[in-house]
């Protein structure tokens, strides 16, 4: 079902502030989606207004054909994990676990049951009856899940789900949500501001700036062909060129670029007009650098100069500075072993890219 | 030894003198053989067995105990309802009135407070004959109104350190609000609620100006007693009360600081 969630022009209003403008969209059951956005963009409004803390200023919300809009979060079919996890702290792991099925009236033995399977789905079985000042930051968020998942709720909102965690421990917990998410097949609903996070985890991701989704897709999608000047800078890191379009043929155009001082070529996407001010934009790993001059003939291919480098093990970093001074980004791959450096500071190279690894942006 | 930490030690042995050693010269007193409070005239015990023998004290003292029981629980429920809502209830209108109101007796000169507690019972009687005698319960009234002040204090700082997700987070589960107080914010806040118990408990039994303004004939209570027994010449028995009460409140302490030690150590060991 591609509308198991149906978010229809959900406006949010704290005073005069726009928390959420007018926002539509769709996510079908078992998917799962991450919104993505930076501080304040409105993404955890959004997901509190799904789990029912806040009730939106206009617009309905419906999950699995019922409206939810107004219900309260205790009559919702949703559960939530929180940013800080929220364990209570004065009750130890299998009592939080069990918390909202004691709230159900259920019996103590099928609590009983339901609270080891689900400690033995997040690894804990051993720790039942730890309090939660003894357990580590992983297994803090473990217990919140598992709380949040006993239920068996229709969705699962998680609030910025591996932000506590530190780096190594929030790669391995990456991988287990999704093998839950995957073996219970609940819809998951992410809320991060950390890309790699959302790229990860996620089917779908929306792009969310101001209140309002810049873009919503896969990851591939939404890295590889972002559809404005925000999406392509928010995630990950992009050259842009400013230029105007000079000749609009067939299935690519022309560009002229002051930044780089010279015509390059690109594949047209969208429909373009001759004389429109555009950007075109390139991701580092796609450029190559070569000190001598590439044989390539329809590669765009522009000369500059070492400006600095890093070097990070599995690849280099190079910042080349072009002749009008613009600074260009390039990453590339260490192939090779080899303890000399291929490039070195003020060294004259050769950068070019591929017209298709171009991104044409209008706005 | 440094001249910095030696005056360290200088400034700290000074400043528990100061406290300290006016309450072990009145323990030392009680004991005092001669019937002029300020003369030693040798050991002896015998202003407690005259103590135990004065009604008149006993009475007193029953009466402020159960004053400050009585008032100690009405603070506590009424401030932990109020710090509830000023904490949890977002902006509704009249907050700021609503907790100008609660906090003014923490401010309000005792005088004044007395005055108009008075002033207030008194027209209550007029309008509608209760009380009909000012005593133990008008004082036991008074003293709520102003200790509530410092429970919703404690209560609210209390619950705006607590994470507010605590309580979502039960609500998300199926808790339904009323019950969410009892099964997460009252058990978080109850040691606030207890330290509020024990302020109002001892603000209240330390009391002089508001009781003597709201007691009417025959409600004497300690302080009250106290007070009027100074007035006419300090009296050894006054002193051997004062070390009981000092050893009942050392006792006290002492209790409550175990209890907390051993539930600061099962919360952080089991």
């Amino acid at each position: 079902m591609k509308d198991f969630i149906c978010i229809e022009g959900v406006s949010k209003l704290f005073g005069d502030f726009k928390a959420v403008d007018n926002v539509d969209l769709e996510i079908g059951q078992g998917e799962l989606f991450s919104i993505l956005g930076g501080s304040g963009c409105g993404k955890t409004t959004l997901l509190r207004m799904l789990a029912g803390f806040e009730i939106p200023s206009s617009g309905t919300i419906k999950i699995d054909g019922v409206d939810v809009t107004n219900m309260a979060p205790y009559d919702r079919p949703v559960n939530m994990m929180f940013q800080s996890y929220a364990i209570f702290p004065h009750m130890n792991v299998a009592k939080n676990v069990g918390y909202g099925l004691r709230k159900d009236g259920i019996a103590k033995p099928e609590i009983k049951k339901r609270v080891d399977q689900m400690l033995e789905l997040v690894q804990l079985s051993e720790l039942e009856t730890r309090n939660p000042n003894q357990l580590s930051g992983g297994q803090t968020q473990r217990v919140a899940l598992a709380r949040a998942l006993i239920k068996q709720p229709k969705v699962l909102l998680l609030d910025e789900p591996l932000a506590a965690l530190d780096k190594k421990l929030r790669e391995r917990t990456q991988f287990e949500l999704m093998n839950i998410q995957d073996e219970l097949g609940i819809t998951f609903v992410v809320v991060t501001h950390d890309q790699e996070e959302a790229m990860t985890l996620s089917g779908r991701i929306a792009v969310m700036d101001e209140g309002r989704f810049e873009q919503i897709g896969t990851p591939k999608e939404i890295y590889e062909f972002p559809t404005n000047r925000f999406v392509a800078d928010f995630i990950g890191t992009i050259n842009m060129f400013e230029g105007i379009v000079t000749v609009v043929g067939e299935n690519q155009i022309q560009v002229y670029s002051d930044e780089i001082g010279e015509t390059l070529t690109a594949l047209g996407r969208q429909l373009v007009e001759v004389g429109q001010e555009i950007d075109i934009a390139v991701r580092p790993e796609k450029i190559f650098v070569s000190k001598e001059k590439p044989a390539d003939e329809d590669g765009v291919c522009v000369q500059g100069m070492v400006d600095d480098l890093g070097y990070l093990g599995n690849r280099s970093l190079y910042r080349i500075r072009l002749k009008s001074g613009k600074i260009v980004q390039v990453s590339s791959q260490n192939r090779r072993r080899s303890v000399t450096r291929f490039l070195e500071w003020e060294d004259k190279v050769w950068i070019s890219w591929r017209p298709r690894s171009a991104v044409v942006l209008l706005d | 030894m440094t001249h910095h930490s030696r005056f360290i030690i200088s400034v700290l042995s000074f400043g528990y003198a100061f406290l300290y050693i006016p309450l072990l010269l009145v323990v030392i007193y009680s004991f005092n053989d001669s019937a002029i409070a300020t003369v030693w005239g040798g050991f002896s015990t015998r202003w407690y067995g005259e103590l135990l023998q004065n009604d008149l004290i006993l009475d007193a003292a029953f009466l402020s105990l159960r004053i400050a029981v009585t008032s100690a629980t009405a603070a506590t429920i009424l401030g932990t309802m109020a710090g509830l809502v000023l904490a949890r209830f977002g902006r509704f209108k009249g907050r700021t009135l609503f907790s100008g109101m609660i906090f003014s007796p923490m401010i309000m000169p005792e005088v004044i407070t007395g005055l108009s507690l008075l002033l207030f019972f008194v027209t209550l009687q007029q309008l509608t004959g209760w009380p009909g005698q000012r005593g133990f319960s008008t004082i036991a009234i008074a003293h709520t109104t102003f200790a509530m002040a410092y429970v919703a204090v404690i209560v609210q700082s209390r619950l705006m350190a607590m994470d507010e997700s605590l309580e979502e987070a039960a609500m998300d589960l199926g808790g339904r609000p009323l019950r969410v107080v009892f099964d997460i914010t009252l058990p978080l806040i109850a040691p606030a609620m207890i330290a509020g118990w024990l302020l109002s408990f001892t603000l209240s039994l330390d009391d002089l100006v508001i009781a003597s303004f709201v007691s009417g004939p025959g409600s004497t209570t300690l302080p009250m007693y106290i007070f009027s027994k100074v007035k006419l010449g300090v009296s050894p028995d006054i002193n051997a009360l004062a070390s009981m009460i000092i050893a009942a409140v050392s006792v006290g302490v002492a209790i409550a600081w175990l209890v907390s030690r051993r539930i600061a150590r099962t919360s952080s060991n089991t």
